[in-house]
């Protein structure tokens, strides 16, 4: 079937004519219109647009281009702008927002002639970890539609895993691409902070917003993060440095390679849980690497110095939706103060509102030092945590959340639990490095991740480890019951 | 430390967001429970520590040359205006 095909098979196809890209095309877009009501992870489809641009890449790859996303069928978050097309951020606030321009992520991909199908459902302004707070309902987990597919990528999730396009794109802000890849059974990168550009993605909290994929394995992934990382002038916080060949990487041997167990990691942790990532470890030694015991002493203060930091940011970004340039506007203000407060509470829900008054709480006259100047200090700790564990072992493995996908309503009533399924991967964008997680097994019929996290611009490796042990097992090519065909 | 009905509608006067009646008690326990759960960052030692504003050491704001790099776009962004008038954002009456 083609949609459990690699981009690597499917790029084979295309450039001998098996398949155009038209036929491919049409087939996502069937099978999003088959499958999509049930999960809801696909908010806005473009298919006249897709078609046309799959007719396009059609020509290219006849005139001789064989580039390997020529063709292939995505779709984004609806974080990313994309130029004429509704962006709404998963918001009421942005329901009827068409953007202007594309994000570079959308440029770049679109330049490497890959084909947008649509827009996928996500938590509210990515803030959640469960895609309960999307203004357009929740997204069922493909696995059981009465779970969550995590978040806040859990559109974007859903739809990789349900054989929706052959990738989508996501942001990672405190895991919302890793722990919604772990919930769904899929591979999810969350890159280098500054590796991929945010220009044109919907900030929420800049200083630990990155852009990412997931996709149906490490190898997909590589190719898909070669065409979206590289610097980017319009981001001011993009960097600068060259772009190694992720592919060329995957299959470097892993022999001597020291991978870092992460003590704090297993602390509460499951012994089902647990025991899918000690068999994990077995397969990386059988490939030659090395184990050894790190410990992140501050790690466990990583939720709360995220839940200071991330508001703070939030509330500052979301200062722009005021009801008068873009966005909704409440009916009738009476005053000027009246239309910022009714539009800014009627548009936006409940979680984030939630977060925009913790930061402002946070950042109020007399709170500032004990909160968000206190955080700024222990995110340095956590930091310096990292640093110490990099220099002991080359990547540090654990599991990439606590729990497989919980049932939908479990947990949205209860910000705190909620916050503290993102326990694993909230240190990784503190840190501001690269993390991937990868489907290592199931628990309770439900997939469970692995996760992986490395210094800085380290994807190469993390990617490299990642297929090495995708070639040793096949948990990454398990398909959701009703998905196969 | 719990927040009263006060503090969160001082909070959600600073934020610009109104929020109704039924919302308000909801909002006083979770942002009450998030501020006691955040409280235990003061458990760290922290005292040399110099905070951190960004992920990656040796970042500096970029400067660019100061030439004109946009072009008026201004009819497009207002497509997504609620409200214009000659080109121009419309606001309730702001100065009497």
């Amino acid at each position: 079937m083609l949609h459990n095909l690699s981009i690597g098979e499917l790029g084979r196809s295309l450039t001998a004519g098996q398949i155009s890209s038209v036929e491919l095309t049409r087939h996502f877009l069937g099978r999003i219109e088959r499958l999509n009501p049930a999960l809801n992870a696909v908010i806005t489809l473009t298919a006249e647009q897709a078609l046309a641009e799959a007719a396009a890449a059609d020509r290219r790859r006849a005139a001789g281009e064989q580039a390997p996303l020529l063709g292939i069928p995505l779709i984004h978050k609806d974080i990313f702008c994309t130029d004429g097309v509704r962006t709404s951020c998963g918001s009421r606030m942005l329901d009827n927002f068409i953007a202007p321009y594309d994000a570079t992520v959308v440029t770049r991909l679109k330049t490497a002639g890959a084909v947008m199908l649509g827009k996928a459902n996500m938590d509210e302004f990515a803030m959640g970890s469960s895609n309960e707070t999307s203004f357009y309902g929740p997204v069922k987990n493909p696995w059981d539609l009465s779970k969550v597919p995590g978040g806040s990528s859990g559109g974007s999730a859903a739809a990789a895993a349900a054989r929706l396009a052959v990738f989508t794109t996501g942001t990672d802000t405190g895991g919302s691409i890793r722990q919604p890849a772990a919930l769904t059974g899929v591979t999810g990168v969350k890159p280098t902070y500054g590796r991929v550009s945010r220009f044109g993605m919907i900030a929420f909290a800049s200083s630990l917003d990155q852009a990412g994929v997931l996709a149906r394995s490490a190898a997909d992934a590589a190719v898909v993060l070669q065409a979206m990382a590289g610097f980017d002038p319009q981001d001011s916080t993009s960097i600068d440095t060259p772009v190694p060949d992720y592919p060329a990487a995957l299959d470097q041997p892993l022999a001597g390679l020291k991978i870092g167990l992460l003590r704090e990691f297993f602390e509460g942790l499951e012994a089902r849980n647990a025991a899918l990532i000690h068999d994990a470890l077995k397969i990386y030694r059988s490939l030659g690497a090395q184990t050894v015991d790190v410990s992140l002493p501050h790690l466990p203060l990583s939720v709360p110095t995220y839940y200071v930091v991330a508001p703070a940011e939030c509330s500052s970004n979301l200062s722009r939706f005021d009801g008068v340039r873009f966005g909704y506007r409440c009916k009738q203000p009476r005053d000027l103060l009246d239309l910022y407060k009714r539009s800014r509470g009627e548009g936006f829900g409940a979680e984030v509102k939630r977060r925009i008054m913790t930061g402002t709480y946070v950042l109020s006259a007399g709170y500032f030092d004990a909160y968000y100047l206190k955080a700024q200090k222990v995110r340095r700790l956590i930091t310096d945590d990292f640093r110490a564990a990099f220099e002991q072992a080359d990547l540090l493995i654990g599991p990439t959340t606590p729990t497989p996908a919980f049932a939908i309503g479990a947990k949205i009533d209860d910000p705190i639990t909620m916050y503290l399924n993102d326990i694993y991967t909230i240190g990784a964008n503190l840190a501001g490095l690269p993390g991937l997680s990868l489907p290592c097994g199931f628990v309770d019929g439900l997939p469970m991740g692995l996760q992986l996290i490395g210094p800085h611009f380290s994807e190469s490796k993390l990617l490299n480890a990642a297929h090495r042990f995708q070639t040793a097992t096949d948990w990454h090519q398990r398909s959701p019951r009703g998905y196969e065909q | 430390m719990n927040l009263t009905r006060q503090d969160v509608e001082k909070i959600a006067h600073l934020a610009r967001l109104s929020i109704t009646e039924q919302e308000m008690p909801v909002y006083v326990t979770s942002l009450s429970s998030i501020v006691n759960f955040v409280a235990d960052l003061s458990r760290a030692q922290t005292d040399a520590v110099q905070p951190m504003a960004h992920p990656l050491d040796g970042q500096h704001q970029r400067l660019r040359a100061d030439a004109v790099s946009e072009s008026d776009h201004h009819e497009k962004y207002q497509v997504n205006a609620p409200a214009v008038q000659a080109g121009l954002y419309v606001v309730p009456r702001v100065i009497e």
